[in-house]
């Protein structure tokens, strides 16, 4: 079983993602064991197998670099639980770097 | 079960807010923080009408449409206009300039583009050729101020906003912490600076999350252009960034602040003219003159490092050493043949 997910960079993340703003991307409905895949999966995911260079401007830890925002289906994620958001089939999820400009 | 605004509660919340925590569905939050931004700007009488106003819009969109909202709204009767510097810096500015070009179309207000190249005879790339990329951010950061001050003079207003925010202004705080500078810690936090009379500047912004700007521009699908700038990952500024973006994840009051105020009796240096541009200084040059005759005399460090030291083993600058064009000297756009010296002095 596999979910569909369509994800965004902007805000410069891009930058770390070959320039591609948008992608959708198939990943397993179960990454960790038999568990469902969480935010929190989808972003060890993310950077194993999507991130292009840099990876400590997109994670830290086991969350993404604060300054990151992040939407789930349009709405912030602190709304959604953050990492332990449960990934549904055709989610769309936004990340915006805010760290720019000297 | 999705999460209700708590404002109208019948909508689905899609943003919390870091200042209250407060859950909120779009429209709400349009109100609340067009709301609070309106109120940051009467509460502290930023303007008068009749004010022509040039807004800073480089990077801040969402400034440009604010500020475009509001005085249509609550009739401030302000004259706006956009402002832009174009730093020279290839893949950067350059891309940020055409959405500044489209919201110039989009909001019909005039724009006017002042670039470095044109102000000090060096564009970014130059300049990062020659001094590296250690101190290159000062170079731009000085620049850019005194550009915007210029652009202001062009266009004949009197007053410039920028889209300076709660966590930008946090950063500046530290920074200046760190470096000792007092003059600039109570300076930096004052939500409108008058410099030597000449312009007001002032931030609209000061009490708005960078987050809160972000999600504005990102749900009403602004034309909303940011990048990392090329040049900036060493920069200063993106440490203390750094820095205070991982306390806001701990508490985000963190950055919000109100004001430093410096006991009377401390001595703090007193803010004149520079003497080879007109420009305000509390030295006898500019920092802008000094970093640019240290880029045309070939001393890159003439401005970052012990100038006096450098002085003493190059001596002064030679009289046919190319040199920024005196304030006093500045044309107002469109008024071509009349003299503006006079307009000039007047403004000082």
């Amino acid at each position: 079983m596999s979910l569909k997910v369509s994800l965004s960079f902007n805000g410069g993340m891009e930058l770390l993602f070959n320039n591609v703003k948008q992608k959708t991307v198939e990943i397993p409905a179960s990454i960790n064991n038999s568990n469902p895949t969480t935010m929190k999966d989808l972003i060890r995911w993310i950077r194993d197998n999507l991130l292009k260079e840099r990876p400590e401007l997109f994670v830290s830890g086991e969350t993404v670099r604060p300054g990151i925002l992040v939407l789930i289906n349009d709405a912030d994620w602190e709304l959604e639980g953050e990492l332990k958001y449960e990934i549904k089939d055709a989610d769309d999820i936004v990340f915006i770097s805010t760290l720019h400009g000297g | 079960m999705p999460r209700l605004c708590v404002v109208c509660k019948e909508e689905r919340a899609s943003v919390k807010r870091p200042k209250t925590g407060e859950q909120l569905c779009r429209n709400c939050f349009y109100h609340v923080f067009e709301i609070e931004v309106h109120c940051t700007i009467t509460d502290n009488k930023l303007f008068k009408s009749g004010d022509r106003v040039a807004i800073a819009a480089s990077g801040g969109k969402v400034l440009a449409h604010i500020m475009k909202t509001l005085n249509d709204r609550y009739n401030y009767g302000l004259d706006l206009f956009l402002l832009s510097v174009d730093e020279g810096i290839t893949g950067y500015r350059d891309d940020s300039l055409e959405t500044v070009k489209r919201n110039q179309q989009q909001y019909n207000l005039p724009l006017k583009i002042v670039s470095y190249g044109e102000l000090y005879g060096w564009t970014m790339d130059e300049i990062v050729k020659e001094v590296g990329l250690k101190n290159n951010c000062t170079f731009c950061g000085v620049f850019r101020r005194q550009a915007l001050d210029r652009g202001a003079v062009m266009l004949n207003t009197d007053h410039i906003v920028t889209g300076h925010n709660a966590d930008d202004i946090a950063e500046t705080v530290l920074m200046n912490i760190l470096r000792g500078d007092i003059a600039r810690l109570e300076r930096c936090t004052e939500i409108c600076t008058t410099g030597d009379g000449r312009i007001r500047r002032s931030k609209p912004f000061k009490y708005a999350y960078e987050k809160e700007i972000v999600m504005y521009a990102y749900f009403k699908k602004l034309d909303y252009f940011s990048t990392e700038c090329v040049y900036s990952p060493n920069s200063y500024r993106g440490h203390a960034r750094t820095f205070l973006k991982d306390l806001e994840a701990i508490r985000p009051s963190a950055i919000i602040g109100e004001a430093f105020q410096i006991k009377q009796e401390v001595k703090l240096p007193t803010q004149g003219v520079c003497s080879r541009c007109g420009y305000m200084s509390s030295n006898e040059l500019c920092k802008a003159c000094v970093l640019l005759e240290g880029l045309n005399r070939g001393l890159p460090r003439l401005g970052i490092g012990k100038t006096n030291r450098l002085r003493k083993i190059h001596g002064e600058m030679p009289e046919n050493t190319a040199t920024m064009l005196h304030f006093s000297q500045l044309q107002i756009d469109g008024e071509n043949g009349k003299s503006e010296s006079d307009e000039g002095k007047k403004r000082r």
